[in-house]
């Protein structure tokens, strides 16, 4: 989620990472001594930093070969090139404790293949994404007539790489037809020094953003043919 | 340092000289083994022996002798991975832009070794040493040798270096089939893998290419069997044979920016079958160039021991080949390599992850095809450098 990143001293070694506000949620959901998968884990500062305060045994999926010359850097030793459009076929059922998927699921061309494929290799699935009905992007839309530009959805039309965006109400639906569980939903409000609060009232009008704790369910997978 | 008046004549060589990332003057040492009756089984079944194994050696094994890297090379390379064997001389060893104090693998760090493969000519043995039995060149009767039996002579070696275990092995194409061979055939001799630009097995493709080589030196009227020692020997199909596998190094991409379609030292076409294009002179460059550093039999071999490579074979599935290794494995494949292509390294790293066993695995982004991990690359150095130093610390 772009610009809110913010520097974080891990250990008295010295050891620094940034980590954006929804990170922070994240790592307070992880057991410690967990088996974590990181997709698209970038230059690996959430993996880092749940190996040092988690003592998690971490891994990566990641695009960028520069991300992952990064990840090296930090000196995390599972993490591979890969696309996460094309699944997640070299790992095992429920091999993972906590597959993690932050501010991706957006960039993604087949969203449903990924999140299933997220909830056969793991016990859990967390999820963050931006909420395209927090109501500043809606007042855009509706008043200004425009494409909305938020702190969180920072680009222009024509140069986003967002081209499935959700919202809390909508990735709901989503995770059902999917066969998922949802086990906790944490819609989010990201203040301007970069604090992220619950947003218990209104949370699809209210929050920016959205953690989903999710499990597969024992409920029969929706048909296929469901629109992305 | 020592300095001859011819030498330094040439300032840029002195400045190469005095480069302090180079860890210059080295010397080719060699050990013999395997003498008869003790010679080494070979995995075609046949024996050999004795065996001279070439090598060389930068920087200095720690007390601990817990900081020594194993440098394997590819088809046509030696032991001379860095460094210069005379003052004044211009190109240093193979890999001397990642070998050296303050580079990828630093000399001050680590102790370096790199090992020259048997069935070469680049003083080990091979078709062209003398066979001591008849007093003649080996030629064909040399035994077959696999990427296996370069490892167990290479384990022979890091034995009377009385290394127990090897902080590192790394090294690119064939180099990188004997990366994997080392951890699948001594797991507890290896900390850390870094099989780059591989495969664990070629593909048709590629054995097609290299049996296209080996005919053009088998055709060669002067081949005569293999029996040429002493004799003109096949300059014609060496030199074609390296052409081809030139093309395969690069890729359509790089042949493309570097020569296009470039006239050669002129303006128009010559209309003739001389060499017109750029492309057509430096092949013919590159190949006329190898014959004088490269024995013909050698290049049949050793291009035969790629081609019988198939770590997962003996085993049954790959993932059984490499369910017992230790090592943490940096896997490192080019965009563009079409000889050894991405999707090749992909399997290695996906047998790794199902039985367990740490990987990075990055596909670096390149024009430059497969010989893309011999040229200077920054991203290259920098995940050996990172990788490395994590790795001794024990990183997981």
């Amino acid at each position: 989620m772009g610009g809110l990143a913010e520097e974080v001293r891990l250990d008295d070694a010295g050891t620094m990472v940034r980590l954006t506000p929804d990170h922070r949620t994240i790592i307070d959901l992880i057991p410690e001594g967990s088996r974590v998968m990181d997709l698209g884990c970038g230059e690996g500062d959430l993996l880092l930093a749940l190996k040092v305060m988690k003592k998690v045994r971490a891994e990566g999926i990641e695009l960028s070969d520069a991300c992952i010359q990064s990840c090296v850097a930090k000196g995390l030793f599972n993490v591979h090139h890969g696309d996460l459009d094309e699944g997640l076929a070299d790992y095992p059922d429920k091999s993972i404790d906590y597959v993690i998927l932050t501010n991706t699921i957006q960039v993604l061309h087949r969203p449903m293949l990924l999140i299933r494929e997220m909830a056969r290799v793991s016990k859990r699935c967390i999820v963050s994404f931006p909420n395209f009905a927090h109501w500043p992007v809606r007042w855009q839309h509706f008043f200004g007539g425009r494409m909305p530009k938020t702190e969180k959805l920072p680009y222009e039309w024509y140069e986003t790489l967002n081209i499935h965006l959700t919202t809390i109400v909508d990735f709901r639906d989503f995770c059902r037809k999917a066969g998922l569980t949802v086990l906790r939903e944490i819609p989010l409000r990201t203040s301007a020094a970069g604090r992220c609060t619950v947003v218990r009232f209104l949370p699809n009008l209210l929050a920016d953003s959205a953690i989903f704790v999710l499990e597969e369910g024992d409920m029969p997978l929706a048909s296929s043919g469901t629109p992305h | 340092m020592a300095f001859s008046r011819d030498a330094a004549a040439g300032g840029e060589k002195w400045q190469t000289m005095g480069d302090p990332g180079s860890v210059g003057i080295v010397k080719t040492q060699h050990l013999s083994f395997a003498e008869p009756p003790q010679e080494m089984l070979l995995e075609c079944g046949r024996s050999l022996g004795p065996i001279t194994l070439a090598y060389e050696t930068y920087g200095e094994l720690s007390a601990a002798k817990d900081n020594a890297v194993l440098i394997l090379h590819a088809l046509s390379g030696d032991a001379h991975a860095a460094g210069y064997h005379q003052p004044g001389e211009r190109q240093p060893g193979w890999w001397d832009i990642m070998i050296g104090p303050g580079k990828a693998f630093d000399t001050r760090e680590y102790f370096v070794i790199c090992s020259n493969v048997i069935g070469g000519c680049k003083g080990s043995t091979g078709p062209s040493s003398v066979n001591p039995q008849t007093g003649r060149p080996y030629a064909l009767s040399f035994p077959i040798v696999t990427i296996r039996d370069m490892v167990n002579t290479q384990k022979v070696l890091i034995d009377h270096l009385g290394i127990e275990q090897l902080l590192c092995v790394v090294g690119g194409s064939m180099g990188g089939m004997q990366v994997l061979q080392w951890v699948v055939s001594y797991p507890d001799r290896v900390r850390l893998a870094i099989p780059i630009a591989t495969t664990s097995k070629l593909s048709a493709q590629a054995i097609a290419f290299d049996e296209v080589g080996r005919q053009a030196i088998q055709s060669d009227p002067h081949w005569k069997g293999g029996d040429y020692y002493g004799k003109p020997i096949p300059r014609r199909g060496l030199a074609i044979a390296r052409m081809i596998g030139h093309i395969t190094y690069l890729s359509e991409r790089s042949m493309h920016q570097k020569f296009g379609r470039k006239l050669q030292d002129k303006t128009e076409y010559g209309y003739n079958f001389l060499a017109d294009f750029q492309v057509e002179s430096y092949l013919q460059y590159k190949g006329d160039n190898f014959v004088n550093r490269f024995d013909a039999n050698s290049y049949l071999y050793i291009s035969k021991a790629m081609d019988y490579f198939d770590l997962a074979q003996p085993y049954g599935t790959l993932e059984q080949a490499l369910g017992g290794v230790k090592a943490k494995f940096l896997v490192i494949s080019f965009s563009s390599d079409w000889l050894f292509p991405s999707y090749q390294s992909k399997e290695i790293v996906s047998a790794l992850r199902r039985v367990g066993a740490q990987a990075i695995y990055t596909e670096i982004q390149t024009d430059y095809g497969h010989d893309a991990f011999l040229l200077e690359s920054e991203q290259l150095s920098s995940l050996i450098t990172n990788f490395l130093s994590h790795g001794r610390r024990g990183a997981s």
